[in-house]
């Protein structure tokens, strides 16, 4: 699903170059749940970007469903992101001034859909979170946690091979944190999309099958892998 | 995303911040209102002056001193009445020429005075212009020869200074001289806003004494046919310079007069036009700037929609067709009142204006144009912003 090797990331930052990512490999396989974990600036939030197409690497190979990142576009990433990625970011990111309807048809818009068929999946994706009753409403008429299913109906609505989750229960009390992770357990239960969590709380990074942790820019530990590259 | 689709997203926008939306627009309404109203204005001056030239008869030629163009100094006439019978020899008809000469002065009938023009004249006048009397007798070869003092108004002298009464034969005071009134002229009407039915003509000999002068304002000759007025102008003027060599004279016909005019209304137009489309493009300056704060203000928005699968080209489109319709929406709602006020400026006023098809449909490219001009830029910044960047801005 994923492939990435020796991913290198570097920051302009002044005259120095600042390493993000130096040298990561791993793969995410179709159907995986995947927690990131480590400490803030440890480089995981470059990471997601750069697994997620957002990004490219400085040096390294990415390859997405397939398709290496490097000989892409702007606009076939864009494409690549639209068909295959959800993002889930832990500000919601809802378009204030539209519907929840709306906001989760959106990646739909750049896939030159019909609008009746995009309200109609932006409804299905809408229900699957349990939110058929608050369609119309603006973003400021829904509670956080409603805010963040309708973010997560969102990603899901292109009917994605891989949803990234950033932070998604940062700006959550418990209770509503738990339903947020209870639908992205079961997106990838029951519908075998790949979850890659970025989280700095082992709660809720238990929630993933497989752990990897990254410090200064590497991996430091990597479930899947059965070992720690520090210890080797 | 299809360009209707841009217009859907972009209106949602746009709606969200109605007032920033509505005052944006304002500088565009302002603009194209203004181009479109004083293009009316200026329109409905020069075709009043077009048909002026079509009613008029075009067989008539005035002799004037000097040169007669834009920005040449008006010069002091030496004309005098003995010229008219030089021109009438070449002419070949005493009867097509006449003479004139004009003054500003009170005339008076008991209480009732007004200002008025007084205007002397040869017998000929009539038959030149085309004048004829309503009432009473046309100022006479005697009249003329023997200096008389009698004078013939024009309809509207006639009503201020007698009212009701019949003036024939009665009395009046004409820059302090006693005159008889032996006529009433037709009403004729105005031209450019001058009525000629204001002015009292007496004999321009009785005219010379009174103004204490022997010069005369301009000889006008009626040619026999309107093809040879062309020929004739060249001959007449030639005859003057033979009389009073090293001096200029013109030789002008009406619609002439009238081009020139038309020509000087047009310069006009053109120049408040450009003055008017100047605040169009200041208001297109205003509205590049609100794109500018609203890319800033959205590039999480931005950042969001490019993590969702929107290109570069969907951003930049929908950025400009946000700039483009608060251009064309200001440009159409700017017609709406330009048209609306030139409608209502020829209904109330006696300004005329005429509403052409070409300005109003400028107008609005012009505007569109406006909008796509001046929303590239930020439609390109917002279009390039770095997804990962703009996701993380707050």
């Amino acid at each position: 699903m994923i492939e990435a090797v020796d991913l290198e990331r570097t920051y302009k930052l002044g005259d120095s170059d600042v390493g993000a990512l130096r040298g990561v490999s791993l793969s995410v396989a179709a159907g995986d749940y995947v927690a990131i974990t480590g400490p803030s600036g440890s480089g995981k939030s470059t990471l997601m970007h750069v697994l997620g197409a957002l990004d490219r690497p400085t040096a390294g190979l990415v390859r997405i469903d397939g398709r290496d990142v490097n000989t892409l576009s702007d606009g076939d990433l864009a494409e690549l992101r639209n068909a295959t990625i959800g993002f889930v970011f832990q500000s919601f990111a809802l378009l204030a001034r539209t519907s929840a309807v709306d906001n989760v048809a959106m990646p739909l818009l750049y896939r030159g859909m019909r609008k009746s068929a995009r309200r109609k999946l932006a409804v299905e994706a809408l229900e699957k979170v349990g939110l058929a009753h608050r369609l119309d409403h603006r973003p400021n008429q829904l509670s956080g946690g409603e805010q963040q299913r309708v973010a997560i109906a969102r990603a899901l609505v292109g009917d994605p091979k891989v949803v990234f989750a950033d932070e998604p229960t940062g700006n959550l009390d418990t209770r509503n944190g738990e339903e947020v992770m209870k639908l992205l357990g079961a997106l990838n239960a029951d519908a075998g999309v790949a979850i890659v969590l970025v989280t700095h709380e082992p709660d809720i990074a238990a929630h993933a099958s497989r752990q990897i942790q990254i410090r200064d820019g590497r991996i430091a530990f990597d479930s899947a892998a059965g070992r720690d590259p520090a210890a080797a | 995303m299809t360009v209707l689709e841009g217009f859907r997203v972009a209106l949602e926008a746009l709606r969200a911040n109605r007032l920033r939306s509505l005052l944006t627009m304002l500088g565009v309404i302002i603009g194209v209102a203004a181009v479109v109203l004083l293009v009316g204005i200026g329109g409905g001056a020069k075709q009043e002056v077009t048909s002026q030239v079509e009613g008029l008869g075009s067989n008539l030629v005035i002799v004037v001193p000097g040169k007669f163009e834009l920005g040449s100094a008006p010069t002091v006439s030496r004309l005098q009445l003995d010229d008219v019978d030089a021109i009438a020899r070449v002419v070949g008809d005493p009867n097509a020429v006449t003479a004139s000469v004009t003054s500003g002065e009170v005339a008076r009938n008991g209480t009732r005075e007004m200002f008025t023009s007084m205007v002397g004249v040869t017998e000929t006048m009539t038959t030149v212009f085309d004048r004829p009397v309503a009432r009473g007798q046309a100022i006479s070869a005697t009249d003329v020869d023997t200096r008389r003092r009698v004078a013939v108004l024009g309809s509207e002298a006639a009503e201020e200074l007698f009212g009701d009464v019949d003036p024939i034969g009665r009395q009046l005071t004409l820059a302090g001289v006693r005159l008889r009134v032996i006529g009433v002229y037709a009403e004729r009407g105005s031209a450019f806003g001058v009525s000629r039915d204001g002015e009292i003509h007496v004999p321009v000999t009785t005219a010379h004494r009174i103004l204490g002068t022997e010069r005369v304002d301009a000889l006008v000759v009626k040619a026999p046919s309107s093809d040879r007025v062309e020929e004739l102008r060249p001959k007449l003027e030639q005859a003057l310079v033979d009389r009073y060599p090293g001096e200029e004279f013109s030789a002008v016909t009406q619609s002439q007069i009238l081009g020139t005019i038309g020509k000087i209304l047009g310069l006009l137009t053109l120049v408040l036009a450009a003055i008017a489309a100047i605040s169009l493009l200041v208001g297109g300056v205003g509205v590049s700037n609100i794109m500018l704060v609203s890319v800033r203000e959205r590039t999480r928005e931005i950042g969001l929609r490019k993590a969702l699968g929107a290109r570069q080209r969907d951003v930049l489109l929908q950025f400009l067709i946000e700039a483009v319709m608060l251009t064309a929406v200001g440009g159409i709602i700017g017609i709406t009142i330009g048209v609306g006020g030139s409608l209502l400026i020829d209904t109330f006023s006696p300004v005329p204006a005429v509403i052409t098809w070409w300005s109003p449909a400028m107008a609005f490219a012009v505007s569109a144009g406006v909008g796509v001009f001046f929303g590239v830029a930020p439609a390109r910044r917002a279009a390039r912003l770095d997804p990962v960047v703009a996701l993380r801005t707050d």
